[in-house]
């Protein structure tokens, strides 16, 4: 018998978290876990570049019980694990379903790396992609499959925002211009009803998916290069970056 | 030259390739381990190391998946559980182990997405890698020394990949190692088929001392890049 | 390669020797003490009753039970050679096989292949402790050293091995190595070891690295079934790991023999009483 075939009662909400290095996808997660242990049934798991920095870190914050965040160690390729290598994150996920069963929800948190890598919908239901104002006002601007496409899009760290020069407000309207109306959560774990706003959407998202009325969305493939002189070298198709 | 001169060279290609969804990438094959041990330092030592290791825990894999190959091709599993008990025998680190067994876990679950077939199945919860190597090569219509040629090329290929991630290395230097490396390769994996209609306790049993303890050192590192 | 099947008979090479000896223990009528029941030797095996040498694991020092010493009648074995040793550990009976010398294992006059096959079979309730010196693969040597140890469920064993890579300051001839371990007919440990001029890679980092002198210590205990020792890697070059059964393995690598005594020492010591000396 093979241990991956999940029957339909035993699968849970898959919510992925990507976003730069330093966004704080973690503790969005530990925020996550600490205001919702409650109502669901929740599982983590962990990308790390270097060893399992991140699950320990969650497994400290005490936000859960430490059986139920479990790392997976992606070798440097951080984005190669959660798009197109997915098998190990897949297979975390689903040990994790069949142990702890039934689960609501299990947070895949990526391994910060760029600005470009997001969820191949093959291993996740829905996304969060996280920014912080921290990171420059103008990143949410330029936009990306995450930035544009992920089903949230977080700026964290609301709080920072006058002491790096940040207009916030500025960030998050060009943040909805950047996705089309998609949501989009100014978030700061010192403001309680930002922290509210997010488990709501959650909460939200949850319910949608338990309903059969969520369809994964794919945010897109990685973003082309941007060539600032297309004159010069035009090429017929956009080309990726591939993992380092 | 005719199709059916070449066989199905694009199967074990398909196998053999390091961008096969199964996870390999996140394995350095014990060099960064060796590197952290300080026993590899340059491009002459990932040479002596790349070549010591297909000698041993690659010829090792091979025999297996070749075992197993043969097996599967005639529809006969149910030696599988012997064959993973003398793969256990032939690995005394636990982490190593593990790794094979985490590894084939994960070849079976990307195999049984992209070639559903019911040998995959049949296989128990974690099997060795080489194992569902050997099975996969069957369903794929291909024989054991296919099977062979393919782990090898994994074992080894993905250990070069590690090393332009590890070492200050110039990386056709990696595959110029590769390269001389092809010849060896092919013979290992004749080699490696020859036991196939042999005792299971005949199977090849090399080992690498070092490895062992390297790899058992390497899952109690704060700081490592690569799960083993 | 390993072949359990039967060998071709070598070509046999002039003043090449060969000998097959055996050695047997049983429980005595009183049911607590050991006797060597057969103690044959052959040609360059010679095989004696002896007293514990040193400390020993497991049967520290008892004296009830059997307790033989294989010495070397000849130098070698040497190109051409064939040994063979077979050991019969009688159910409920403890037997220790210590040696007298380090085996130094040589060229042939006229070259040539030389083997040395040992095969064990310990029974029920039985305790064998195999203690022997190192072998020493001298230079320009080609030989094969084959062990197969078959352990009833109820067997204890615990055995040394060490083998260095050349003697001092000289390349090793060629040298395969392999230990097997089944109990209840099931394989438990099986690993080889080859070096020399026709081998390849051993010198990298994945096998000896720049190591000359390479050992481990088996140790099998049905109590370990439920709760196997935990994996330690006590030093850089050695590790102490649990097998897929109720066995350990004690891995070491080091610059020279006493450095390895030294290693293995610590790593059984890792284990506690009754196996540290």
């Amino acid at each position: 018998m093979t241990d991956e075939h999940k029957t339909e009662e035993t699968r849970a909400l898959r919510l992925g978290i990507a976003g730069p290095v330093g966004t704080g996808k973690s503790s969005v997660i530990a925020a996550l876990c600490r205001h919702l242990r409650d109502e669901f049934a929740i599982g983590v798991i962990t990308n790390d570049i270097y060893t399992d920095e991140d699950a320990r870190f969650l497994k400290s914050e005490g936000v859960l019980p430490e059986e139920r965040i479990r790392a997976v160690e992606t070798g440097a390729c951080p984005h190669t694990a959660i798009r197109d290598d997915v098998t190990m994150n897949l297979m975390a996920v689903e040990d994790m379903e069949r142990d702890f069963a039934p689960l609501d929800i299990v947070l895949v948190e990526s391994g910060g790396d760029n600005l470009t890598a997001t969820f191949s919908p093959a291993l996740v239901d829905a996304q969060i992609f996280v920014l912080d104002v921290a990171g420059g006002g103008d990143v949410a601007r330029k936009g990306g499959p995450g930035i544009g496409r992920a089903d949230l899009l977080v700026i964290n760290k609301i709080d920072l925002g006058e002491h790096v020069d940040v207009d916030v407000v500025q960030m998050v309207t060009d943040a909805e211009n950047a996705r089309d109306g998609a949501p989009v959560l100014p978030l700061s774990r010192k403001r309680p009803e930002t922290v509210e706003k997010l488990c709501d959407w959650v909460r939200q998202m949850h319910k949608t998916y338990a309903a059969g009325g969520h369809i994964p969305i794919d945010p897109g493939p990685m973003a082309p290069h941007h060539h600032p002189h297309a004159d010069s070298h035009e090429h017929g198709h956009p080309h990726s970056h591939s993992h380092d | 030259m005719q199709v059916h001169e070449i066989g199905k060279q694009a199967a074990l290609l398909l196998l053999a390739d390091g961008r096969l969804p199964a996870g390999g990438y996140a394995h350095s094959g014990g060099l960064e381990p060796a590197i952290t041990a300080g026993r590899v330092t340059d491009v002459a030592g990932l040479e002596r190391f790349l070549i010591g290791r297909t000698e041993t825990a690659g010829s090792l894999a091979a025999s297996f998946a070749a075992a197993a190959c043969a097996g599967s091709q005639g529809g006969d599993l149910s030696g599988l559980p012997m064959l993973e008990a003398e793969l256990d025998a032939r690995i005394p680190s636990p982490e190593l182990r593990k790794v094979s067994r985490d590894l084939g876990r994960q070849l079976r679950r990307a195999m049984n997405s992209i070639h559903p077939h019911s040998h995959f199945a049949a296989l128990g919860r974690a099997p060795h890698q080489p194992v569902v190597m050997g099975v996969a090569a069957a369903v794929l219509g291909l024989g054991p020394r296919e099977a062979a040629l393919a782990i090898l090329h994994e074992n080894t290929a993905g250990a070069a990949a590690a090393a332009a991630k590890l070492m200050r290395i110039d990386p056709f230097e990696v595959h110029a190692i590769l390269a001389r490396m092809t010849a060896r390769l092919d013979r290992l994996a004749v080699k490696a088929a020859e036991f196939v209609n042999r005792p299971f306790a005949d199977l090849p049993a090399p080992g690498s001392p070092l490895t062992d303890i390297a790899a058992e050192h390497h899952r109690r590192s704060d700081v490592r890049l690569f799960a083993s | 390669m390993y072949d359990s099947s039967p060998r071709r008979p070598p070509k046999r090479l002039a003043g090449a020797m060969s000998g097959r000896a055996v050695l047997a223990s049983k429980l005595a009528a009183d049911g607590r003490t050991s006797r060597v029941e057969t103690l044959r030797s052959d040609g360059p095996l010679v095989l004696r009753p002896c007293h514990p040498k040193g400390p020993e694991p497991l049967t520290q020092r008892r004296h009830d039970i059997a307790r033989v010493a294989l010495a070397a009648g000849t130098a070698g074995p040497l190109g051409g050679d064939r040994y063979a040793l077979d050991v019969h550990v009688g159910a409920g009976s403890t037997l220790v096989l210590s040696e007298v010398s380090a085996m130094l294992v040589l060229p042939g006059a006229e070259g040539g292949h030389s083997h040395m096959s040992i095969t064990v079979c310990v029974e029920n309730g039985a305790t064998f402790v195999w203690w022997p010196e190192p072998i020493i693969a001298a230079a320009n040597c080609d030989h094969r050293h084959d062990v197969r140890i078959a352990l009833a469920p109820n067997a204890r064993m615990v055995l040394r091995e060490e083998i260095l890579l050349g003697r001092h300051g000289e390349s090793p001839g060629d040298f395969t190595g392999r230990l097997r371990v089944t109990r209840d007919g099931a394989a438990l440990y099986d690993q080889q070891l080859s070096f020399g001029p026709s081998a390849d890679g051993w010198d990298g980092a994945a096998v000896v690295d720049q190591g000359r002198a390479v050992g481990s210590i088996i140790a099998v205990d049905p109590d370990w079934t439920d709760m196997p020792p935990q994996a330690t890697p006590f030093h850089k070059t050695a590790a102490l790991t649990p097998l897929a059964g109720p066995g350990v393995a004690i891995g070491a690598v080091a610059p020279d023999s006493l450095a390895l005594r030294r290693l293995l020492t610590q790593g059984l010591n890792e284990l506690g009483p009754p196996w540290a000396i």
